[in-house]
């Protein structure tokens, strides 16, 4: 029946998250559309998105564009450009959440000294945020703390001291139970 | 990584390009990944290799078939580790490996096995690796475990089953389809995202059951929604069942609005933007629907976040376009975007703008604009072009500033699709403001003497030729035409050639100076261009005297052709050179496409040149222009009701056939579409012949069969039946297809000679009692109810027997008289045991028809009906029960 109506897709759906340097070089990428079917096509996107942003101020906050029937949302910070993108008709704010998803998670990864060089040092964890935050196009969690936790909880637990997002985490959890215990 | 997080190198900063993948090469880590088969596996090795290979890929790298083979073995050996951070690198591999389904064997027990394993992360990835490479056959091993997991008290665990069955509803529905038990408990679930997830997936399996989403929407929208973009999911939902049950709303109160308008107040921003455009978007929205929805905008447009600042005004934009004084409150907001440093923000603030403002503001917007102009892309500047167009068209007294503005930048620099932009709003300002024809006309003759688009000239000389004539002075175009002869390519030329006789046909007086030129023109150097040239002046009269035209010739240089250019490609090829010449007549008018199709692609905006200054055709209209070019149905009168299309064949049979009826006063045409699906055939003389001794009342008088039917090509044939005037005759018709087949021979494409006589037995058609009726709301039932006075009132009751729901039932009594539900009437409340439903329509004969239905269900399900209905016409009254009597 929906088929009939031009009306937008009834699950709010990520075609890509793209991690791009201060010259727009691939850093790390995820396309979860077939939008781009080759590598060139996915580059010619990446080159013509980084030079169309390249002069917009995107770096206290997030920014966005439409191109080429997409919503692009994005953000820079030192010599990394974050963007996130979505069909035409997508929730803009929803498509800001997932951006502002994945920039705190990197941040978070990288313990706030957040530039190329650490990004690459830390390509595992980075290509692990990815595939955690979207699955497949769908938005699978926005939380950093819980993204970062699913990552890296491994090193966590080996690095003995608590870091800062454990305890994040561990305040989560805890106002969470105390919320439901008050609603029951 | 399993080891520490941070192994910075102290004397990395001197490095400014250090990377710890310089240099890295397919070739020398593919030699690497040997050390996956080492009989003691070093995982923090393993796991850097990994990356390395993950990098590559991700960079754009491609494996051969054979080493991807080799990697994803090595890789398979990996799970005999332990180590947790490295068994995530192996899951992202094989995802990134899509191995085949002979490899995917090798990981299945692997994977199962952590499936079931104690830890989390293990069951939840192991779950969307093996949902992403598995197959069908598989899936139905692992269902019982995707099962529990969905249920899973692990949010991580639960959420990634769900994810992954959405994406196997595309592949395996119908395994899918058996978790909604699980799904729906799911929904229920305490986890923000959990309860997204479930959410999204029962929506995809139940989407095309209309009460399930309705009950799903009810249910939810009293409930309570954790995660805000769930919040969002069931905005999504409930849009949609609101839309699916648009009725008449101006009057009564819409069911769910309530829900919408509640979300605006949620704490979640991108809650109350979802919410805010769904208002919006709803059908026929008032503007006490619309008033809070556009308040919250109004406070994103002052936000300090750029996105929210462009949600904002994309959707109040969108909203100007059908409610222009709704948006007219956020002016003030909207003018100080017009300086926002996002130029998609600005752009959207101006054409918003645009559209709200009034007459006195035109001109201050104007000024603002032409600073803007020059520092926008061209994509910007086409939107800013339409929307001063559409602003034109609304003040015509302004048309001055307007044109000035639109000649202004045409002389700019630009790429084609901004200046098609602008000469076409030219055009549009031409044909709809008379009194800017002369000075339009000049800016375009401007443009075309220095334009380098050779699509644009052609297109503007060939609108010259038909409106410079009728100006008060044409003789002043003329120079301007007569120098493309001089200085363009031939193309340009060629219509400047046909430019210059319209004129030379339309104004006598010019008639001999156009003749000199056009003498001229026999010389140049390309044969279109002189051709044309003889053959104007050949049509022309050829003397070069003040002399008046023939009525053909202007009907020859002016006249539409009226026959389809793929008809006549094919008569042309058809034709053999001889003694007769080519008769242009002999081409078959015909159109071959189904009317429908044209629905299929409308005209997204009106195209300035070239197109004539219609709207896009509705299906009725196309119906209408279909049948009256028929001589046999010509005498049939006006068209009353056509229906939908009703299928007469299974889906992918031979040949697939549906069925119009077309309702006129005494007459009901059956229209056949057709199609044959099999390229070795091709069908002539192919017709339907009915069975109507069903069907008393109706006797044949026409029919039109169709010539040929070749593969894939849609065709109509008709039949025509007489009935008593103005009764609404009902019956029941068999149909067979009758044709004559002949093979097509596929390399060639070319039939046969002969032919065999074949026939095709379709399904039965029925002409109904709501074939007659037509839907037409009212704008309000009360007072229509009380102005048709109770004369002609009809009231009976009914037992409609033992009824699936209330709601179905009510349902089926909409759908049994075809009338129009009125004030959202037809939404039946989940659980209630009795309904009043209001419908309005009109009656074959003109008759305006209200009808008032009243339903109660008891606890067996057995439901009454009492029926009120109202009309001009006591008979009309009596024949509306008559149908309800009959169904």
């Amino acid at each position: 029946m929906g088929s009939l109506f031009p009306h937008r897709n009834s699950c709010p759906s990520i075609k890509n998250i793209l991690l791009l340097d201060s010259e727009g070089k691939r850093v790390a990428v995820k396309y979860y559309s077939d939008d781009w079917p080759t590598n060139s096509a996915k580059l010619a996107f990446e080159k013509y998105l980084f030079t169309k942003t390249l002069k917009s101020n995107a770096r206290a906050e997030a920014d966005i564009a439409v191109f080429e029937s997409n919503i692009v949302v994005y953000r820079f910070v030192q010599d990394l450009h974050f963007y996130v993108t979505g069909g035409d008709d997508e929730n803009e704010l929803i498509l800001c959440t997932v951006l502002q998803g994945i920039f705190d998670a990197v941040s978070l990864i990288v313990r706030n000294t957040i530039d190329k060089g650490e990004v690459l040092e830390n390509m595992d964890l980075v290509l692990l945020c990815l595939d955690e935050i979207v699955d497949g196009g769908i938005v699978l969690e926005t939380d950093a703390n819980l993204i970062v936790g699913k990552v890296a909880s491994h090193i966590l637990d080996s690095d003995a001291p608590l870091s800062e997002q454990t305890i994040t985490q561990a305040w989560a959890s805890a106002r969470d139970h105390l919320t439901r215990s008050l609603l029951k | 990584m399993a080891q520490p997080l941070v192994k910075k190198d102290d004397d990395r900063d001197d490095e400014a390009d250090y990377s710890p993948f310089l240099g890295i090469e397919k070739g020398a880590v593919l030699q690497e990944a040997r050390v996956f088969n080492d009989p003691q596996l070093d995982a923090r090795r393993c796991s850097q290799v990994i990356t390395k290979l993950l990098y590559l890929l991700n960079q754009g790298e491609t494996f051969t078939k054979i080493e991807a083979t080799e990697v994803f073995f090595a890789v398979t050996k990996l799970f005999q580790s332990r180590d947790i951070g490295l068994r995530r690198m192996v899951y992202l591999m094989i995802k990134e490996l899509s191995p085949s389904a002979d490899e995917v064997i090798i990981v299945t027990s692997s994977l199962m096995k952590d499936m079931n394993s104690k830890t989390d992360m293990y069951r939840a990835n192991a779950i969307r690796v093996l949902c992403r490479i598995t197959d069908g056959t598989l899936l139905t091993q692992i269902e019982r475990y995707l099962k529990q997991a969905i249920v899973d008290k692990n949010p991580v665990v639960a959420s990634a089953a769900l994810v992954s069955g959405i994406h196997l509803l595309q592949t395996n529905p119908e395994i899918v389809k058996r978790w909604s038990n699980e799904v729906q408990e799911a929904v229920q679930s305490r986890a923000a995202l959990v309860q997204f997830h479930a959410l999204a997936l029962l929506h995809q399996i139940r989407q095309n059951d209309r009460l399930a989403v309705s009950k799903l929407v009810t249910s939810l929208t009293r409930g309570t929604v954790r995660s805000p973009l769930a919040q969002c999911l069931l905005i999504r939902y409930t849009s949609q069942v609101i839309r699916e049950s648009a009725g008449n709303t101006q009057t009564g109160d819409r069911p769910f609005y309530d829900y919408l308008e509640g979300c605006l107040r949620h704490k979640a921003e991108m809650v109350i933007f979802e919410a805010a455009r769904a208002i919006t978007e709803l059908t026929g929205v008032t503007n006490r629907e619309l008033t809070p929805a556009i308040t919250v905008l109004q406070l994103f447009l002052s936000s300090s976040k750029p996105v929210l600042r462009f949600a904002a005004v994309r959707t109040l934009n969108k909203v100007a376009m059908t409610h222009p004084m709704a948006v007219t409150n956020c002016n003030i907001d909207m003018e100080s975007l017009i300086s926002d440093q996002n130029r998609s923000i600005a752009t959207l603030a101006i054409t918003t703008l645009l559209k709200t403002g009034n007459e006195s503001s035109v001109d201050r917007l104007m000024k603002q604009i032409t600073n803007f102009m020059s520092d926008i892309a061209d994509e910007f500047k086409i939107v800013v072009v339409e929307a001063i167009r559409s602003l034109c068209l609304k003040f015509p007294l302004k048309y001055r500033s307007l044109m000035n503005f639109l000649s202004n930048i045409l002389r700019e620099e630009g790429g084609f699709d901004y200046k098609k932009a602008i000469v076409d709003s030219i055009v549009i300002l031409i044909r709809d403001i008379p009194e800017a024809k002369e000075s339009g006309l000049l800016h375009l003759c401007e443009f075309i003497e220095d334009c380098e688009f050779t699509y644009l000239s052609t297109q503007i000389l060939h609108f010259l030729g038909i409106e410079g004539p009728k100006t008060s002075d044409p003789s002043k175009y003329i120079r301007y035409i007569y120098n493309r002869v001089h200085l363009e390519n031939a193309t340009v030329r060629a219509s400047a050639v046909s430019t210059l006789a319209k004129f030379g046909a339309m104004v006598d007086s010019l008639k001999p100076r156009i003749f000199v030129l056009l003498r001229r023109c026999l010389f140049d150097s390309d044969d279109e261009v002189r051709d044309r040239a003889t053959l104007y002046l050949n049509t022309l009269g050829g003397d070069g005297s003040v002399v008046e035209t023939d009525k053909d010739v202007k009907e020859f240089l002016f006249g539409s052709l009226d026959v389809p250019l793929v008809n006549l490609e094919t008569s042309l090829k058809n034709y053999e050179p001889s003694e007769e010449p080519f008769d242009i007549n002999s081409v078959p008018k015909e159109i071959k496409s189904q009317p429908l199709a044209e629905k299929k692609a409308p005209g997204k905006k009106p195209t300035g040149l070239g197109a004539p200054p219609s709207g896009p055709v509705s299906t009725v209209d196309a119906y209408e222009k279909l049948l009256s070019s028929i001589p046999e149905f010509a005498s049939f009168g006006k068209l009353f009701k056509s229906s939908a299309p009703v299928e007469l064949t299974e889906a992918e049979t031979e040949y697939a056939v549906n069925v119009v009826k077309h309702i006129f006063d005494s007459h009901v045409v059956f229209q056949y579409n057709c199609t044959n699906t099999i390229p070795e055939q091709l069908l002539e003389h192919v017709s339907v012949i009915v069975d109507a001794s069903e069907a008393e009342e109706f006797s044949e008088v026409a029919s039109k069969p169709l010539r040929s039917l070749p593969y894939d090509t849609p065709g109509q044939t008709f039949v025509a039946f007489e009935k008593p005037e103005a009764v609404p005759a009902v019956g029941k018709f068999s149909n067979m297809l009758r044709f004559i087949v002949k093979e097509v021979d596929p390399s060639t494409g070319e039939a046969e000679e002969d032919g065999v006589e074949d026939e095709y037995q379709l399904e039965d058609l029925e002409v109904v009692a709501a074939d007659y009726m037509l839907k037409v709301p009212v704008s309000n039932f009360r007072n229509a109810w009380e102005s048709m006075g109770p004369d002609c009132e009809r009231v009976d009751e009914y037992g409609l027997g033992p009824r699936e729901s209330l709601a179905e039932a009510v349902n089926a009594v909409i759908n049994l008289l075809g009338m129009q539900p009125c004030e959202g009437t037809e939404v039946v409340a989940s659980n209630s045991r009795s309904h009043a439903c209001l419908l309005s329509g009109v009656y074959i004969g003109n008759v305006k028809v209200l009808v008032r239905l009243s339903f109660g269900i008891d606890s067996s399900k057995e439901v009454a009906m009492k029926l009120a209905v109202r009309s001009d016409d006591e008979t009309v009254s009596d024949a509306i029960h008559e149908i309800v009597a009959s169904g």
